[in-house]
């Protein structure tokens, strides 16, 4: 995906052992990521019916959701019938012909862009660059990693694994090759580096004829679209240019206005712990002498409708992007946003990206891996995405194969290379735990031999010893010593009982 | 009342004393224990991993060798074990029907489902104790697992035991709701990251200056100690039933 963005990705764990050994990223992203999850916590628990909004806002996304086809042609009607025109696209590929298509047609050749991880996720600024189009980032962070030709590596910070010095030089060095320079002698102050990014975005928005957004919200019942920001910039760019192309996912849409009641109190506590967020930007069609003049909405599938075919796995729709579980996640905290290979970092990542992508590459089939199951995601997630039950129906059909949807055709999916040693080894363990006897057979074994030992593994285990010690092999087994002094005088038998059931 | 032990193949194999604890305990509040000699391995590795459908025998075999009337009660010291029965068995069977495999597996985990305690969960909700009359002379830091701590609800009921043993000091581990990393095979399939997180909890106890990490799992005390015995920490991770098994009496004989 992405035009080639994430392609080429190690597998997680590669990727994930260049993170932990990076202090600095680790840094940034500790302290990045505690500080936001303790202000979420304080702005959650000033809401008396948080566990209420929470079981609407999953309630209220799992009904569209089960009535997609329906809201998606309601919204269509709604918005042509106020002044838009909408496109539908069902991979990458068509999303991008189609956004290329409407910028040539208004003969520019750039394009101002606010945060939009769709357009992300097709890759969309590397297929116009392709076209001899320019897009520029106008979010602050989305600036930051396009200046300084890196990728995000956040949802909602996408630039959360950098520091002010960092930020100081992307913009000395870069500035001037996409428009307005750094000022001279700019230091790492926060509001010094605030001001370079709108100096240098201030020409852009007063110079740019056409604008691309995405959107958080696409409300069926009117046709109107939503975008929640911090900074304001997203506002210019919904409002400045004559075009304004947005480029969404279906799974965006909800059925009515009062919806957004929900989600409006969710997402900012959720995202930035702010009660409400500084900027919602609403525009419905077009508008005589306010706005743009056209407007287009791309509808993106790219694997969606395959996503919700799966029973288990369709929950990941309901994702507002709030970005709360990525800074309670353990994992994303150490590995870092890059090692997911995507646009969709962390816990909600690791369960999107193998569904929308399928996980035919060696990067999606580790990312349900990605996870101790520790189940905070879960906690923290207004719309109450169970992420480890995911997980694990992922990890399910990575070593066992199974159906799924791709393309909107059932498939039958082989196991993934690589876990022939892991399916066997369970097989094997499988067969001794259904017989208690060669359990204990096995359990006298290393008793027996627990001074041979060894306190660190070979193989595959090496892993494991690398940095932890195993425990010792105790002398005798429970089982030995209840037997021992218990005389086996169990209610339920002995184990040659149950060996014996013809299981 | 009668209580079916169920000590996990884990205990079973490589700690063989918290089983030990946990009959000394059990029996000295007045409780009938057995352990069911066909017992093994409720399936929890197999099912996280993917094996799902392998670990469906166990489930069934969990459910043949417990779900006795003979048992008023199933007890374990292990939260994700306990949590395995408790969250995962009822899921497994809805997950089999769905897949048009019958009922068969929702109906043998049913009558088991119910009854499976964790132990702390067991002494405080089903004996109504929290002072189990034990004594242990040291200071003690307690580390919530996971699945404890999530999928169980476990929340003050450990803390609580600790508080009325005497001569115990319960000091705070700071960042005590997050993963100790252990994650079962994530510890192997994501080393890296295991073990940083690791690392983290250790210096997190050792921050404290308690003498004992506690927990009610054996499976993250293992990999914690593990991790403490290669940083060469001076804290000791020892499981809750030992804390609460330990009298007065043995410590001064
Ligand atoms: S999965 Fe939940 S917590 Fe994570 S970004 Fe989506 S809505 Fe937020």
């Amino acid at each position: 995906m992405s035009g080639g963005t994430f392609v080429g990705m190690p597998a997680f764990p590669a990727a994930a052992r260049e993170a932990v050994g990076n202090t600095t990223l680790r840094a940034n992203l500790r302290h990045a990521t505690h500080t936001i999850r303790d202000k979420r916590a304080r702005a959650v628990a000033e809401l008396s019916d948080w566990d209420r909004l929470r079981e609407a806002g999953k309630r209220i996304k799992d009904h569209t959701l089960r009535h997609l086809d329906r809201y998606l042609v309601q919204l269509e009607e709604s918005v042509e019938r106020a002044g838009g025109t909408v496109h539908w696209a069902a991979d990458a590929e068509e999303a991008n012909r189609i956004v290329a298509g409407l910028v040539r047609a208004t003969g520019e050749t750039e394009v101002v862009k606010v945060k939009s991880m769709a357009t992300q996720e097709i890759g969309l600024n590397e297929a116009l660059e392709a076209e001899g189009i320019r897009a520029y980032e106008t979010d602050l962070a989305e600036l930051i990693v396009q200046l300084g030709h890196d990728r995000p590596s956040h949802i909602l910070v996408p630039a959360i694994h950098r520091n002010r010095g960092e930020i100081r030089d992307i913009f000395r060095e870069e500035m001037a090759g996409w428009g307005r320079p750094a000022p001279d002698g700019l230091t790492d102050t926060p509001a010094e580096l605030a001001e370079a990014a709108r100096l240098h975005l201030r020409e852009k928005f007063l110079r740019a004829k056409v604008g691309i957004s995405g959107a958080n919200f696409m409300v069926a019942e009117t046709g109107t679209l939503v975008v929640v920001e911090s900074e304001g910039n997203g506002r210019m760019c919904l409002t400045l240019p004559e075009t304004l192309i947005s480029v969404v996912g279906i799974e965006k849409v909800v059925p009515a206005w009062r919806d957004l009641e929900v989600f409006l109190q969710t997402l900012p506590r959720s995202s930035t712990a702010e009660r409400m967020n500084p900027y919602t930007s609403m525009w419905t069609g077009t508008t005589d002498e306010d706005g743009p003049s056209t407007f287009h909405l791309v509808l993106l599938d790219n694997g969606r409708t395959d996503t919700l075919a799966d029973e288990v796995g369709r929950q990941a729709l309901r994702c507002i992007r709030c970005s709360a579980c990525l800074n309670v996640c353990p994992v994303y905290e150490r590995a870092g946003g890059h090692a997911y290979g995507s646009v969709y970092p962390g816990p909600i990542g690791a369960i999107l990206s193998p569904q929308l992508r399928g996980t035919g590459s060696e990067i999606d089939a580790s990312l349900p891996y990605a996870s101790s199951l520790c189940g905070a995601c879960y906690e923290v997630c207004p719309v109450a995405i169970d992420i480890p039950e995911v997980l694990v129906h992922l990890r399910e059909r990575v070593v066992q194969g199974g159906e799924a949807t791709r393309g909107g055709n059932r498939v039958t999916l082989k196991p993934a290379k690589g876990h022939a040693a892991e399916r066997a080894a369970m097989r094997a363990a499988g067969l001794a735990f259904a017989r208690p006897g060669a359990l204990r057979a096995g359990q006298r074994l290393a008793s027996r031999t627990r001074r041979l030992h060894p306190r660190a593994l070979p193989g595959p285990g090496r892993a494991w010893s690398a940095t932890r010690d195993l425990p010792e092999v105790p002398v005798e087994p429970f089982r030995d010593w209840w037997q021992r002094t218990r005389g086996g005088g169990g209610g339920s038998g002995d184990d040659r009982t149950t060996e014996g059931n013809g299981r | 009342m009668r209580v079916a032990l169920f000590l996990t193949c884990v205990n079973d194999t490589l700690y063989p004393g918290t089983g030990r604890a946990v009959v000394k305990l059990l029996t000295r509040l007045g409780v009938d224990v057995d352990f069911p000699m066909a017992q093994t391995c409720c399936g929890q590795a197999h099912y996280n991993t993917g094996y799902r459908h392998q670990a469906e025998p166990l489930a069934r075999h969990f459910s043949d060798v417990f779900g006795s009337d003979a048992y008023d009660a199933v007890v374990t010291p292990s939260g994700s074990c306990g949590a395995m029965v408790r969250e995962l068995y009822p899921r497994m069977g809805e997950r089999a029907r769905a897949e048009g495999r019958g009922g068969g597996l929702a109906r043998a985990v049913a009558p088991v489902v119910p009854k499976t305690y964790e132990l702390t969960e067991f002494l405080v909700d089903v004996l109504g104790v929290t002072d189990v009359g034990a004594y242990y002379p040291h200071t003690v830091t307690y580390h919530p697992t996971c699945h404890g701590l999530r999928a169980l609800g476990l929340a003050d009921r450990p803390t609580r035991l600790l508080r009325a043993v005497k001569g115990l000091e319960l000091v705070e581990l700071p960042g005590a709701e997050e993963c100790c990393g252990f994650g079962g095979t994530f510890a192997v399939k994501n080393a890296d990251v295991s073990a940083a997180m690791g690392a983290d909890k250790v210096r997190n106890a050792e921050s404290t200056g308690a003498e004992v990490l506690c927990a009610a799992d054996n499976s993250c005390l293992m990999h914690i100690g593990g991790t403490m015995t290669r940083l060469r920490t001076a804290v000791r991770p020892v499981h809750i039933a030992e804390i609460l098994a330990s009298t007065e009496e043995e410590a001064s004989s």
